[in-house]
């Protein structure tokens, strides 16, 4: 099960933090801290794959951009990678090449996308044009 | 506003705008302003987002959830799910409206209450929500289904009860065509399994070919560029099959006998040029490795997992050196051909695949191939990064004390490892090896100079320089005589001179800490006796300690001052070397992990009236070191004992033959004290140090046991059960070592605390004169059962008016039918001593059988005056 999700850019700010497991507030500060220590400063061609505390954390990183998934120690990290750059290409198809500020302007709609793509910290669905068609119904709603 | 704060330069400007923007909210929130709320709390979750409070606005979301129209609900449940989370009470206060959104007409309000319910349900909403949630398992509309099974995994998570409403829709869900809700459908089927036996049983039984005929389709399913990923149908979907295929098939022939034929094509016809396709592999893999045993598709999931191994991809390898570890127990044959490509791997850059890789060798090491794995990861240790050599050396140092051949092995290996990274080993490690170095008498020559050749060229590692004092001090004359020279060794000559060196740069060294310097003052006290011509020399440099501004450094050097200046007669025996250390004590030690209690009985130390070779704060282990000397004869009183003991100056030892055993015994004492604790401990706690299994006992006690002269060292070595020292005392003694336990019991009578039908505990109490108010207790506990106990915990509560200090109990575990007794420490001090009595609540918790089991009692039957 994914712990949580967290997207940074490599200043460390965070654009996007999700939890699927109750956290203090000051702990989820300190988590995003610390991944961010971790994978800031692998090399590219390390492993994509950080054991953080007793759970791993899978990332990926994409220009400035840092996509890291916390799963439990057993879970199949290749396919949780796997999932990073699906929920990418999703991201990107959505706002028509992606960029840092798309996610900064619009940060409620990639929580939606998010909650499309993930929830109760597993995949939901894995077909890209399910998602986007479905956020195209979404959108008209509102 | 986004922009707002994107414009600032500085952290104090970002703060300014965000409390505007705040306080602007606040006043929209408290005028009520219907049109702009959800705009708002899109600001807010901003705000929130940069890492500022945003309690203030938890109860807009509420509102905006209440509200009817759709935009004002979505932006009111993203608010929800981002402001709140399980444990906050306002969430009770939402329950409702989810009920009422999970039952609206509009699906995708159903959709944004389901998701907001996946996403921070509690235990009590999955209680009230769970039947409206299995209802949507079957709604018409896929994306709902999907989600609807999603939160049913959060329900059954958070509530293992309610799972068996959840089995019927769940087996329905594994029909479905739709991959989404297939895929959701999959791994709720998988969570249910792992929180009930029940759902196990009825998939296994009822599911199982249907799973196998989807995977099948799936497999084989021609291109659909829906789900493509790389030119595989939804690796996704295949994953998750082969896991609950995985927990299906585990511990059940029959289940896993229907999946071979299928794990077999899907191991062999995936293609593994792609990620896609490796995390499918890598799934099924495992799940050949869990299922029940066929040797052939075992081959054919190590052969993938060699072919990973040698993938140039660094995430392949990674998984594929953790598979291995599980496979290491199925077939380590198997695993161990890969053998030089897994030691390749701990030599990698990439600290994840290192990490791995060590821990995969660690498990690999057997007899046979020890000496060439450890060689090679001690020579790797040399040029390792720094941060991997604590895991390196923890790993080396535990292969070498588990496999060692032979005991020179041992020591070279440990030795080499010291001398590259003393400073990362353990202190159990190096006082492990001190044992196995004091077992090895035809080694002792050999391991001294070996260490002196180490400590000139690597002199920053701590544990190293610890260890060399340590046996310079020891065989100091064997470094210097060339004694027991190995064939393997080169001749080397050292003056004596050399030796008193080592410990002198080391003792000068001020990055070295107080135990390590403690321990150069002792080694320099033994060489003085051992080389006569370095005797002045010695004597200086322990003199110039006698400045020291550390307590504990000052004392042991006034104290060897005067003992090499006035006591030149028993000196020599002294500093004899120290008998061999009992390898089973202190394995036994270890296991059981007793530090020594700590006691401050330093105020009540007694007053020596007559301190002509004592500082003020003369720890009790001078009186013994030197009472031992001169008892004249066993037989004496206590009384005249102590006259004896404050004159001691005056009379000369008069029987020196028959106390020789003694004094060696004083001398480990005086070791012990040195190696085995840290100073500060030791300069305070001398009592229990003596008696480190006994209790705290007290002066007078002490005074006493010394009396029959063989009590005080005889209780040192009790746990030792065949310690040498024992023989040579008891036949010296004239009265057999008596526990402490019953030299106190004159004072106090022990009592039966509590007794029930399956256990029995015993209190012995002694008590510190210089300190009324407090009590020591030794618990005893004892197993009536015929069964063991693990697991033993024992607790204990007192009114106000006490206080009570546990010390960690000897063991955990408790040998059955009373063969064997945990014993424990309590100290109480009784605030109204005299006026109150002890009272004690406790309650003990052990397992017996893999079932806890829970007593609990009061004890009223304390001796008065405690």
């Amino acid at each position: 099960m994914i712990r949580f999700i967290l997207l940074q850019n490599r200043q460390g700010k965070t654009r996007l933090a999700k939890y699927y497991i109750p956290l203090e507030e000051s702990e989820k500060h300190k988590v995003e801290y610390e991944v961010h220590r971790l994978v800031v400063n692998r090399d590219p061609k390390f492993t994509n794959f950080v054991e953080f505390r007793t759970h791993k954390v899978i990332y990926r990183r994409y220009a400035g951009l840092f996509f890291s998934l916390c799963v439990d120690i057993t879970d199949n990290e290749l396919a949780y990678l796997e999932s990073i750059h699906l929920f990418v290409e999703i991201l990107d198809h959505f706002f028509s090449n992606v960029c840092e500020l798309d996610l900064v302007f619009n940060f409620h709609k990639v929580y939606l996308i998010l909650d499309e793509f993930i929830l109760a910290g597993e995949l939901q669905e894995t077909s890209k044009k399910a998602i986007i068609e479905r956020m195209g119904e979404l959108e008209k709603l509102d | 506003m986004i922009r707002a704060i994107r414009a600032c330069k500085t952290a104090a400007e970002e703060r300014a705008v965000v409390r505007k923007e705040c306080a602007s909210i606040r006043a929209a929130i408290s005028e009520n302003d219907q049109d702009y709320r959800h705009r708002n709390l899109a600001k807010l979750m901003f705000i929130h987002m940069l890492g500022y409070p945003t309690h203030f606005g938890q109860m807009e979301c509420l509102k905006l959830i209440a509200s009817p129209g759709f935009p004002e609900k979505r932006i009111g449940y993203l608010g929800l799910m981002l402001l709140l989370d399980e444990r906050q009470e306002v969430l009770m206060l939402v329950t409702n409206s989810i009920k009422q959104d999970l039952n609206h007409t509009n699906q995708y309000i159903v959709g944004l209450a389901l998701c907001a319910l996946g996403n921070i349900c509690s235990a009590e909403m999955a209680r009230d929500l769970a039947p409206e949630v299995e209802r949507l398992l079957q709604f018409r509309d896929p994306n709902i289904r999907k989600k609807a099974a999603l939160c049913s995994i959060r329900i059954i998570k958070k509530v293992p009860d309610l799972a068996e409403n959840f089995i019927n829709p769940a087996a329905a869900l594994l029909k479905e065509k739709h991959h989404g809700v297939l895929l959701t459908g999959v791994q709720l089927c998988t969570d249910m399994c792992k929180v009930s036996t029940e759902a196990l049983e009825y998939f296994r039984l009822k599911c199982i070919d249907g799973l196998v005929k989807v995977l099948k389709d799936l497999a084989n399913s021609p291109y659909a560029p829906e789900y493509d990923v790389s030119g595989i149908a939804d690796p996704f979907l295949h994953i998750r099959l082969l896991r609950l295929l995985r927990v299906l098939g585990q511990g059940d022939a029959e289940a896993s006998d229907t999946m071979n034929d299928i794990l077999a094509q899907v191991a062999t016809k995936t293609e593994s040029n792609k990620n896609a396709g490796n995390a499918i592999l890598y799934e099924c893999v495992a799940t050949i490795m869990s299922i029940e045993e066929n040797g052939g598709l075992r081959v054919l999931a190590v052969n993938i997992l060699g072919r990973f191994l040698s993938s140039r991809d660094n995430n392949i390898r990674y998984v594929a050196l953790n598979m291995l570890m599980k496979a290491i127990s199925l077939d380590s044959q198997a695993v161990q051909r890969h053998r030089a490509t897994i030691l390749e791997c701990v030599k990698d850059s990439d600290a994840s695949i290192r990490k791995r890789a060590l821990e995969l060798v660690y498990l690999l090491v057997n007899e046979s191939n020890v000496k060439s794995l450890t060689k090679e990861l001690v020579d790797y240790l040399e040029i390792s990064d720094p941060e991997f050599k604590g895991d390196l050396t923890a790993k080396i140092c535990s292969i070498v004390e588990k496999f060692s051949p032979e005991k020179i092995w041992y020591i070279d290996q440990m030795l080499k490892v010291l001398s590259e990274a003393g400073n990362n080993v353990k202190d159990e490690v190096w006082h492990a090896l001190i044992v196995v170095i004091t077992n090895a008498s035809n080694l002792h020559g050999y391991t001294v100079r070996l260490l002196y050749k180490y400590v000139q060229a690597a002199g920053e590692q701590e544990t190293l320089i610890r260890v060399a004092v340590w046996c310079i001090g020891e065989y100091g004359e064997m470094l210097v005589a060339n004694a027991g020279v190995l064939d393997i060794e080169d001749p080397m000559t050292i003056t004596e001179a050399d030796a008193v060196d080592v410990v002198e740069t080391a003792i000068k060294r001020h990055s070295l800490d107080l135990t390590t310097r403690a321990m150069c003052l002792i080694a320099l006290l033994k060489l003085s006796s051992r080389f006569p011509s370095c005797s002045k020399r010695i004597n200086d440099i322990i003199l110039h300690h006698k400045g020291s501004f550390v307590l504990e450094l000052q004392q042991r050097a006034i104290e060897f001052n005067s003992i090499i200046e006035k006591h030149e007669k028993i000196r020599s025996a002294l500093v004899e070397r120290m008998p061999v250390l009992d390898e089973a004590t202190f394995s036994g030690r270890r296991a059981g992990s007793i530090p020594a209690a700590v006691s401050t009985s330093q105020g009540a130390a007694p007053k020596v009236p007559n301190g002509v070779f004592k500082p003020a704060s003369a720890p009790l282990v001078d009186l013994l070191d030197l009472s031992s000397d001169d008892t004249p004869a066993p037989s004496s009183s206590g009384g005249d004992f102590l006259q004896d003991l404050l004159g001691v100056d005056l009379s000369p030892a008069s029987s020196q033959g028959t106390n020789q055993a003694q004094k060696s015994g004083t001398d480990v004492l005086l070791d012990l004290l040195s190696i085995g604790t840290p100073p500060a401990q030791s300069s305070s706690s001398t009592l229990d140090m003596l008696s480190p299994s006994q209790g705290n006992k007290k002066p007078v006690d002490m005074l006493n046991d010394l009396a029959s002269p063989s009590a005080p060292s005889a209780q040192v070595f009790s746990p030792a059960k065949k310690s040498p020292m024992m023989d040579l005392l008891d036949g010296f003694g004239p009265s057999p070592p008596a526990p402490v336990a019953e030299t106190n019991g004159s004072t106090y009578p022990s009592v039966v605390a509590f007794e029930s039908t399956s256990l029995k505990i015993t209190f012995s109490f002694s008590k510190d004169p210089g300190n009324p108010q407090t009590t020591s207790i030794e618990a005893q506990f004892a197993n009536k059962s015929p069964n063991i106990y693990s697991n033993f915990v024992f607790q204990s509560a007192v009114p106000k008016f006490l206080q009570l200090h546990l010390d960690p109990a000897s063991s955990n575990t408790l040998p059955a039918s009373g063969n064997g007794s945990i014993t424990q420490k309590l100290r109480v001090s009784n605030s109204q001593h005299g006026k109150k009595s002890l009272v004690m609540r406790i309650r003990i918790s052990y397992k017996v059988n893999e079932k806890d089991v829970l007593e609990e009692g009061q004890i009223n039957n304390f001796p008065r005056g405690l």
